[in-house]
C-alpha cells in the first residue's frame, strides 16, 4: 500500500504577480476566536505575497487587532489554519513566531520607555546578534565583537527614519510620531520575513504620514519582505498597499486592489462611507 | 527629550561602585593596622561582606529583574549548609584552608543555584503580590527542611538523613544535627575573601545588566509582550537573573557560616530575608551602591547602638524611619541633594583654583 503525500497548496485568493511563483508569506484558512460569546474574528481567509503590501482596514472594534494577536499568538485561536511561509504555526509561543519571521508593532505603543533609543533596537537584535550568557559575563572575545556588530546595526536601522542622532535618548521621553518609527526599526531589527504595522501613521501629522508612507514603501523594497497594515489614514492606505481585506464585525465583507475597494458598495456602506465620523473616534 | 547619558551610563556606575568598594577596604585595612577599629566592628567584618553580596544579589531579583523575592535567606541557608559540609569533607581529606574556604564557597553557588533554578520555574511563572507570597513559603519550606536535616561524615563517606537514628554512623562525626545546626566548626571566613566575594559578585552582576540578557531581563521589565515580540523567551532569561541571584546568595550563606563556629537553620529565616529586602529597598531598587552602603550601616547599627541596652531596638526603629524619609521624601531629597551638590561645587572649584594657580 502506498500513501500519498498530501500537500498544503495556497487557498483563493489575491497576490502581486511577481510573487505568483514562490510560496506565499501568509494564508490563513477559516481563523476564527471567540471571546465569551463575541466571534471577534471569524471565518478569516487572506493570502498575502512575499513582498506584498497588504491593508487590513474597517471600522473600530472590527477586530483587526485581533487579527495580529492571533497571528503572533497573543490570542490563541479558536479555530481555523495559519500557514507562515507554508509552515503551520499551531502552538507556537509568540517569541518563537518572531524567530520564524512574523514582527510587528502594537496600536498602543509597547517600547522599553526606560531603556534608550539604541538598547531599544539592540533588544530587538537579540537574535541576529547572539552570544551566550556566559560570553556576557565574561567579556569573552565574541562579546566584544557581538556588541561592536549590534551597535552598527542598531545605527544603520535607526538611518532609515533618520534618527541616529537619537540613539542615546530614553524611549519613553520621545515624541509620538518618533515613537512609532522606532516600534518599526525595532520590529524590523529583528530581521522578519513579514512585518505587521498596526496603525503607524496614528498620531503622526500630513507630513509626517507621507514620510512613512515613502518609507513603508522602501523598507519592502530594500529588505524585501512583506508588510501587512491596518490603518485608518485612506491616503496612506489606498497610495501603498496593493491588496486590501475590509473586516466588518470580525468577517471579511471585501477583498481586492485599491481601486476595487474603493468601488464596493458594501465597504462604502460600512466602512469608507462613514469615514468622517470614524476618524473622530479612531484613537480607540 | 531626556538624553541617557545625562543620567548615569552603565560604565561610570560600575567603576564608581568598583571604586567605593576597594576604598572602604583601603580604609579599613588602614584603621585595622593602626589599631583603630574596635572589636566589635572586628568581628562584624565577614558578616558585613556576607550581608553585601546578600543584598546586590537580592537587588539584582528586586531591583534589575522586578519581581519582589521574600525567600533569599532560604538560598543564603542552603549556601551556609551545603558549604559547611564540603568544608568537613575537604579537611577530612587534608585540604588546606584557603582552599577549603575557596572550594566551599563554590560549593555554596552550586547548591544555591540549583535550588534557586527549581524553584524559579514555578514561581516565576506568577507575578506580582503572588510571586512574592510564594517565594516566601519557600524560605520557610528550606528552612524546615535543614532545621531537620542530619548530615554525617566517616570512613564510608556522607551520611543524609531527616531523621536523627537512621543516619547509622558507626563512627565520624555529625556535622548537621538538626534543629542543634552545626557546632565545632573551623572559621575559615575571612575578611579579604569577603572582600573578594563581593568584588566578583559585582563584576558578575555589572557584566550581566549590561549585555544581550541583562538588556532582556531589563526589556521585560518595561513591557513583557514587546519583549516576546521580538523573539525573546522571556522566562529564560528571567530564570537566569533568579538562578544567579541564588547562587550569589549561596555563596554569601557559605561565607557567613564559616565565620562561626556554631551556626543554626533559624538563623536564615523569614527575618533574614526581609532584613536584606531592607537593604535594597532603602538602598534603592537597581542601586548596588546603595545596597552596599545600607548593609554597611543598618548591619553595624544595632552594634553601635549597644551602648543604649534597652533602648537599642526602639533607636534602630527611628533611625531606619529617619533614613526612609531621608532618602524617599521628595522635599528632604531635595534638601540632601542642594548640600551634595554644594559640597561637589567647593570641591571643584577648589580644584580649579588648583589648575589656575
Ligand atoms: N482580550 C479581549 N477580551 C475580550 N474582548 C476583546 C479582547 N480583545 C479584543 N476584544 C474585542 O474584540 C473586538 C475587536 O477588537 P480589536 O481587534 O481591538 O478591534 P480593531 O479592529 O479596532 O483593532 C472588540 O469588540 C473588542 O472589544
Ligand atoms: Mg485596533
Amino acid at each position: 500500500m502506498t500513501k500519498t503525500n498530501m500537500v498544503p497548496v495556497p487557498s483563493l485568493g489575491i497576490i502581486p504577480e511577481r510573487d505568483v511563483n514562490r510560496m506565499p508569506i501568509l494564508d490563513i484558512h477559516h481563523l476564527g476566536i471567540d471571546f465569551g460569546g463575541l466571534h471577534a474574528v471569524e471565518d478569516f481567509n487572506l493570502v498575502i505575497g512575499r513582498t506584498e503590501i497588504a491593508g487590513l482596514i474597517g471600522p473600530n472594534g472590527a477586530g483587526k487587532t485581533t487579527v495580529f494577536n492571533l497571528l503572533t499568538n497573543v490570542y490563541t485561536p479558536s479555530r481555523g489554519v495559519i500557514l507562515l511561509d507554508g509552515v503551520d504555526i499551531r502552538g507556537k509561543k509568540t517569541w518563537q513566531l518572531n524567530e520564524m519571521g512574523i514582527a510587528r508593532t502594537f496600536q498602543n505603543i509597547r517600547l522599553f520607555n526606560k531603556l534608550t533609543v539604541e538598547d531599544n533596537v539592540k533588544v530587538g537584535l537579540h537574535n541576529i546578534c547572539r552570544y551566550s550568557t556566559l560570553e556576557g559575563v565574561l567579556r569573552l572575545p565574541r562579546y566584544w565583537k557581538m556588541e561592536k556588530e549590534a551597535h552598527e546595526k542598531a545605527m544603520e536601522l535607526l538611518s532609515i527614519f533618520d534618527m541616529q542622532h537619537m540613539a542615546n535618548y530614553v524611549a519613553g521621553s520621545l515624541p509620538y510620531g518618533a515613537q512609532r518609527r522606532l516600534e518599526i526599526v525595532r520590529a524590523l531589527a529583528t530581521n522578519p520575513k513579514l512585518l505587521l504595522l498596526d496603525e503607524p501613521a496614528a498620531g503622526m501629522n500630513p507630513s509626517e504620514t507621507a514620510e512613512l508612507m515613502q518609507n513603508i514603501r522602501k523598507i519592502r523594497d530594500d529588505f524585501q519582505i512583506a508588510i501587512m497594515l491596518i490603518e485608518h489614514d485612506m491616503n496612506l492606505v489606498m497610495g501603498i498597499c496593493e491588496g486590501i481585506a475590509v473586516l466588518n464585525y470580525g468577517k471579511i465583507i471585501a477583498k481586492g486592489t485599491p481601486d476595487q475597494i474603493k468601488a464596493d458598495p458594501v465597504v462604502i456602506e460600512a466602512y469608507l462611507g462613514r469615514q468622517g465620523e470614524e476618524s473622530l473616534h479612531a484613537e480607540g | 527629550m531626556t538624553k541617557y547619558k545625562n543620567l548615569s551610563s552603565p560604565t561610570k556606575n560600575m567603576v564608581s561602585t568598583f571604586a567605593l568598594v576597594i576604598g572602604l577596604f583601603l580604609i579599613l585595612q588602614i584603621l585595622l593596622l593602626t589599631g583603630s577599629v574596635s572589636s566589635l566592628v572586628k568581628g562584624q567584618l565577614v558578616p558585613i561582606c556576607a550581608y553585601i553580596v546578600m543584598a546586590v544579589s537580592l537587588n539584582l531579583t528586586v531591583g534589575i529583574l522586578g519581581e519582589l523575592s521574600l525567600g533569599h535567606a532560604g538560598f543564603m541557608s542552603v549556601g551556609a549548609f551545603s558549604g559547611v559540609v564540603m568544608s568537613s569533607v575537604l579537611k577530612q581529606a587534608g585540604a588546606s584552608d584557603g582552599l577549603r574556604l575557596f572550594v566551599s564557597i563554590l560549593t555554596g553557588c552550586v547548591f544555591g543555584a540549583i535550588v534557586g533554578f527549581l524553584i524559579g520555574i514555578p514561581v516565576l511563572r506568577l507575578k506580582g503580590d503572588y510571586l512574592a507570597i510564594v517565594t516566601l513559603a519557600f524560605g520557610e519550606i528550606i528552612k524546615s527542611i535543614m532545621n531537620n536535616l542530619y548530615i554525617g561524615l566517616d570512613a564510608s563517606g556522607l551520611h543524609v538523613n531527616m531523621l536523627k537514628d537512621n543516619l547509622n554512623m558507626t563512627d565520624g562525626r555529625v556535622i548537621i544535627s538538626g534543629p542543634m545546626g552545626v557546632s565545632g566548626n573551623d572559621k575559615l571566613s575571612t575578611f579579604f575573601a569577603g572582600f573578594l566575594l563581593i568584588l566578583f559578585c559585582l563584576f558578575v552582576i555589572f557584566n550581566f545588566v549590561d549585555s544581550r540578557a541583562g538588556r532582556a531581563v531589563a526589556a521585560q521589565r518595561d513591557n513583557y509582550i514587546a519583549t516576546e515580540s521580538v523573539g525573546i523567551n522571556v522566562t529564560k532569561y528571567k530564570l537566569t537573573a533568579f538562578t544567579i541571584s541564588a547562587g550569589m546568595a549561596g555563596m554569601a550563606g557559605t561565607l557567613f557560616a564559616l565565620n562561626y563556629s556554631t551556626v543554626v537553620a533559624s538563623k536564615f529565616d523569614f527575618n533574614t530575608s526581609i532584613l536584606v529586602l531592607v537593604f535594597v529597598v532603602l538602598g534603592g531598587l537597581g542601586n548596588m551602591k546603595g545596597s552596599i552602603l545600607a548593609a554597611i550601616v543598618l548591619t553595624l547599627l544595632p552594634e553601635l547602638l549597644r551602648a543604649f541596652s534597652t533602648y537599642r531596638m526602639l533607636l534602630y526603629a527611628i533611625v531606619l524611619i529617619l533614613i526612609m524619609l531621608i532618602t524617599n521624601n521628595p522635599e528632604m531629597k531635595h534638601v540632601v541633594d542642594t548640600v551634595l551638590s554644594r559640597i561637589k561645587g567647593l570641591f571643584r572649584r577648589r580644584k580649579g583654583g588648583a589648575v589656575n594657580d
